[in-house]
């Protein structure tokens, strides 16, 4: 082979991109190992560690009560209403069903009163969130403070790798104008715009001023239940330790933070009074 | 050089039309109205700083405040003119009382051709019900 000095400069350039490109990708999806190790890695100890957990016994089988929380949700935070516009729909709170959303082959035969019944759905603000691992801008991220996946519209710039990113489904990016599909926009929070990626905040908004979420706001019965994961003594930390619950897709690392309720639903009458008695409820089910 | 006269003459005739209209408007023209911004419609006197410093950096403060409130999730302003607290809020504090949008944001940024993109997202409280 006859090598020039100039094509030897250029197979010798085109190499070296190559390398420092591959390098940058591979520490941009993440060492390897990094999956395995945060399955069994254990919850930040420090600050909050907010969750929600969805009493799936509670929930009824016409979807009303589903309806409401989005309808209070999408109403709170100036989320527009495309309509049956699925490319262009905007969800922070929306609804699938049951045999949907819990796909994996552990789920298969559970709660199949449940199947083809509308089922609500969230950000799940990952412990270990992938989304804010992708974004250039730093527009996402994880607050160490309390857990939540916040969000900066700000600095969005509308790149849309936290929605590839997110294995959730739980991003949704305005394709368009979202004010004409407002019918009056709230003036406590602000609508978007187009171009900007936008999904729940577990309502950080309403926290600060000591409120609740909107969704756990439309339960009348603590069909949502919202609290510190970190605080032994929250409504959440009980619930979880004495009833079954699932999270949706635990296997691939992320650590989600919305917790399912799935046990019988004829539990809640044969535990009410029993609730007291440490260890009687997990000892019936589990 | 022949002509000297006509050509030097020339010349000052065409350079004196030429900059006649800054000549113009520099001997006759008034200074360019001001706009007069309307005040607070609840009559309130008194802002998170003083006016000379809300004048001229406004904008400063309230990129400092958005970063503030969405990044740091801190919501509390302290005043350093009266040390008074406030809420963090384009549009609970500011426009609580600032709410002659048109006649306050607006007349100014329309005047200096600014166009802030603020109201691209953040609701007027007037265009809620």
């Amino acid at each position: 082979m006859d090598a020039s000095r100039r094509g030897f400069l250029k197979i010798a350039g085109l190499s070296l991109v190559g390398a420092a490109g591959g390098s940058t990708l591979v520490a941009a999806i993440g060492e390897p190992g990094m999956a395995a190790e945060s399955l069994t890695a254990d919850p930040p100890a420090s600050g909050r560690r907010l969750a929600m957990v969805i009493d799936l016994r509670k929930f009824g089988h016409d979807g009303e009560l589903v309806e409401r929380c989005i309808r209070a949700c999408h109403r709170a935070h100036n989320v527009p209403d495309f309509g049956a516009d699925r490319k262009n729909e905007i969800k922070w709170v929306w609804a699938e069903d049951f045999e949907l959303i819990f796909r994996d082959e552990e789920f298969r035969y559970l709660r199949r009163d449940l199947q083809g019944k509308p089922t609500l759905l969230l950000c799940n603000h990952c412990d270990n969130p992938p989304c804010t691992r992708v974004c250039p801008t730093k527009a996402t991220w994880r607050r160490p403070a309390d857990g939540i996946v916040m969000m900066d519209w700000h600095r969005c710039i509308g790149c849309r790798y936290c929605i590839v990113a997110c294995p959730y489904g739980s991003r949704s990016f305005n394709w368009a104008d979202p004010r004409p599909h407002l019918e009056s926009p709230h003036a406590d929070f602000p609508t978007r715009t187009r171009g900007v990626v936008e999904k729940c905040t577990f309502c950080e908004e309403r926290l600060a001023r000591g409120g609740q979420p909107a969704c756990v706001e439309a339960c009348a019965d603590d069909e949502i239940v919202f609290g510190d994961l970190n605080d032994p003594g929250s409504k959440v930390r009980r619930l979880l330790a004495e009833h079954l619950a699932i999270r949706r897709k635990p296997g691939l690392g992320t650590r989600p933070e919305v917790y399912y309720i799935v046990e019988d639903p004829r539990t809640l009458v044969e535990t009410a009074p029993a609730a007291v008695v440490p260890g009687a409820a997990e000892n019936d089910h589990v | 050089m022949h002509d000297a006269a006509k050509i030097v003459g020339g010349l000052v005739l065409f350079a004196a039309v030429m900059t006649s209209p800054f000549w113009y408007n520099a001997l006759t023209a008034a200074p360019a109205a001001a706009p007069a911004l309307d005040p607070p419609p609840n009559g309130s006197k008194e802002c998170v700083e003083p006016r000379a410093y809300m004048r001229a950096n406004h904008m400063d403060l309230l990129n400092e405040w958005r970063d503030l409130v969405v990044r740091a999730g801190e919501r509390s302003y302290v005043s350093t003119a009266n040390g008074r607290a406030f809420d963090m809020s384009l549009s609970r504090t500011c426009l609580d009382c600032h709410s002659n949008k048109a006649d306050f944001c607006d007349r100014c940024h329309t005047f200096m051709a600014v166009d802030p993109p603020c109201w691209d997202c953040h609701v007027e409280p007037k265009e809620a019900p």
